[in-house]
């Protein structure tokens, strides 16, 4: 058995007396698709914000492969991470936002080249030229040097995806990617995850809406429900025959 | 009275001072942006002994007259700290800026804290350290929404520089006050004059802070 | 050389106090002629007359843009020497002119702000209504219009209070000029000096904290976001 990229042992999150999460165990295998649904404030996104060490955890254990995302050794005791440690584990992760997050003060392709050259250290030939690829891929090849103003809710969210992609991540998070989009604007965005999730290699967490997307995508679906993970398993278990009644009346209010 | 001849004869007399007063606003905005920006970012600190001194600073520069600042430091540094700054023009320099440099922090601050909350968050996916997040990310944008804040600034500042005329400098006011002491009845055309100046002096700097209103209303996300 | 001396300090302390009455209501007079004369601006500005418009405008920013201190010594020394029209000033009088005309541009602008955030809605129902100019702007416009920029008008209070001590330039004997002649007179200017930053300390750090809480408590009644403000300045 291959040994699991993401793992999260007994996580709880609260956020003053709200108690958001009350304990997660999940296992994510490299290359594992997973869908995230459930109500809104069930912390879904908390989940993968966690992950992404933009929240920290109330209690229990994140590990990126068999690293301690939250906790590091010193002097044989687990203390706090310090940032140096939360760099060191989190590079191999990365994200795409509900509302795509770009920074407005560069072009398109600067957006995507600033964090290979400063935080990778490519050569500034070398980032260009894979970044200039990636936006090709997502098809923004002709936008390279328009600002983020200039593009449409879809393409933003395109760039932020191909911005994402040239750090090489292991695991990507995506944050309702399309929540914040005009419902025309939906499929195009969907389409690039999909060709991405065709490539294979990389683990991916989805947190979305889109019931028919997830089940056509994802390998694994988790349904979350009152902070803990109510359901899971593959698509058609969880979205087609499950027995969970708020599953189906989720299920029933988002697919009709 | 307004005479050709009147014009003719005061208008040399006052640009004798031009020179100090434009050499005070330049080293006053230069030593202004830079403690504003210091002070801004102790603010923003995490030690919080910096971030009290700071505010201790701002909170006294920002509740005490600027022309009470200056004849106090004008007084007090000498006697104080025992160093004779070599010249009153150094006085003038250090109390219009730390004035304004208390003002501006809060500028400063302000605008870091105003940008948005995702854009910091995308830099730190993108596994930016702190201080990379901060140099790539939220200072170039936070800056943009400063330009025009530091444009009326620097008006203000120009304003502010005929103080040092109450110290002794020899600047366009003091010139100014010598033509209309030598002869009363000229004094309306010499202060029209003085004001004139100062509006010149202006004026490009309006015309910059226009600029930079509309450069900051681009690339800024918040 | 001399050095800091509490003695002198005690001594100098009633002395300087003697100003303060002359300093805060020096302050209040100012910012109620400023008040007053900011809507001056707002009417002439609203003058339908396009080349009125444009010099208002543009006087408003020479008076803006030129240091309060050179009019007011021009209100002061070279208003009584203007044929015709010059007469002579107390320093009072004249400080209330020059300072008080100086800020009414800024007040002018705050009322302005004020104006333009009345919703167009607003303007349509009056004229829907039939409603005559006068009672336009006093039943409908202004009532709404005002409210909203009372934590900046009261801003502006706390930085002409801050400005007032221009005044002794041209002879008021607010608490600087106290200091300032207690010190010409001893030759000891630290003390008196601090005197006076402390009593502007004293009076100005609770009246902003006292707006910025009203500002806050506002913004929330009015649901405007708070907002990088440039009305917080010093003005000189």
């Amino acid at each position: 058995m291959t040994e699991p990229i993401v793992t999260f042992k007994d996580v709880h999150k609260s956020f003053g007396d709200v108690d958001v999460l009350k304990g997660i165990d999940l296992e994510i295998k490299p290359a594992e698709k997973v869908a995230v649904i459930g109500p809104s404030g069930s912390g879904k996104t908390t989940i993968i914000r966690m992950l992404m060490t933009l929240e920290q955890p109330t209690s229990g254990d994140i590990f990126v492969g068999d690293q301690n995302l939250w906790k590091m050794e010193k002097n044989g005791e687990f203390v706090a991470a310090n940032e140096k440690h939360l760099r060191e584990v989190r590079g191999d992760i990365g994200m795409v936002f509900q509302h795509f997050n770009l920074f407005p003060h560069m072009t398109i392709l600067e957006n995507c080249m600033t964090a290979p050259i400063h935080v990778k250290k490519e050569a500034k030939k070398v980032a260009r030229q894979r970044s200039i690829e990636m936006l090709e891929k997502v098809g923004l090849g002709d936008k390279l040097d328009n600002y983020p103003s200039q593009l449409s809710g879809g393409q933003k969210q395109r760039v932020a995806m191909a911005r994402a992609l040239v750090m090489r991540p292991k695991v990507m998070l995506f944050d309702e990617v399309t929540s914040a989009l005009d419902p025309e604007l939906v499929g195009e965005v969907l389409e690039v995850i999909r060709d991405i999730a065709k490539e294979g290699e990389m683990a991916m967490i989805l947190v979305t809406h889109e019931m028919d997307f997830a089940l056509d995508v994802a390998d694994k679906v988790l349904f979350l429900d009152e902070g803990v993970i109510a359901e899971q398993g593959s698509a058609s278990e969880v979205i087609e025959h499950s027995k969970n009644e708020r599953l189906q009346s989720f299920l029933h209010r988002f697919r009709s | 009275m307004i005479t050709i001849s009147a014009i003719e004869e005061i208008f040399p007399a006052l640009m004798k001072g031009i020179n100090i007063t434009i050499t005070v606003l330049i080293a006053s905005a230069f030593f202004g942006y830079l403690f504003a920006f210091i002070a801004g970012l102790c603010r923003l600190s995490n030690n919080i002994v910096l971030r009290k001194f700071t505010g201790f600073y701002v909170e006294i520069f920002r509740g005490t007259s600027l022309i009470v600042q200056l004849f106090w430091l004008y007084y007090a540094i000498p006697i104080l700290f025992g160093i004779d700054l070599g010249s009153d023009w150094w006085a003038g320099v250090i109390a219009i800026a730390l004035n304004y440099g208390a003002y501006m922090s809060e500028i400063v601050r302000g605008s870091i804290l105003s940008v948005a909350k995702g854009q910091s968050e995308a830099a730190t996916a993108l596994n930016m350290s702190r201080f990379q997040r901060m140099r790539l990310v939220i200072f170039p944008q936070a800056v943009r929404m400063m330009l025009p804040e530091f444009g009326n600034y620097l008006i203000q500042m120009l304003k502010a520089t005929s103080l040092v005329s109450l110290i002794g400098l020899h600047d366009i006011l003091y010139y100014g006050d010598i033509l209309r002491s030598s002869n009363l009845s000229q004094a309306p055309i010499v202060y029209l004059l003085v004001l004139v100046f100062y509006f010149i002096l202006a004026l490009p700097l309006i015309f910059l802070t226009r600029k930079m209103e509309s450069i900051s209303k681009k690339g800024v996300a918040s | 050389m001399e050095n800091w001396s509490w003695d002198v300090f005690l001594d100098a302390f009633p002395i300087v106090l003697q100003g303060l009455g002359i300093t805060i209501g020096l302050t209040l007079t100012c910012y109620l002629f400023a008040l007053i004369f900011g809507f001056v601006w707002i009417f002439l500005r609203r003058v339908p007359f396009k080349p009125l418009n444009w010099i208002v405008t543009w006087i408003m920013e020479f008076i803006r843009s030129t240091p309060p201190l050179v009019q007011l010594f021009f209100i002061y020394y070279a208003w009584p020497m203007v044929p015709g029209i010059g007469m002579t000033l107390s320093p009072f009088t004249s400080a209330v002119l020059g300072l008080g005309i100086h800020f009414s541009t800024y007040i002018g602008e705050v009322y302005r702000s004020g104006i333009d955030g009345v919703d167009k809605g607003q303007w349509e129902a009056a004229r829907a209504l039939n409603y005559p100019t006068g009672k336009k702007w006093t039943k409908i416009i202004l009532p709404q219009a005002i409210p909203p920029t009372i934590p900046m008008l009261g801003n502006y209070l706390i930085i002409m209070f801050k400005e007032v001590p221009l005044a002794s330039t041209i002879g008021v004997v607010g608490i600087l000029h106290m200091a300032n002649s207690y010190g010409s007179q001893y030759w000891t200017y630290l003390e008196p000096l601090t005197i006076v930053a402390i009593l502007f300390l004293v009076l100005s750090y609770p009246s902003a904290i006292l707006i910025n809480k009203l500002e806050r408590k506002m913004n929330r009644r009015f649901d405007k976001k708070e907002a990088l403000k440039s009305s917080e300045g010093a003005i000189t």
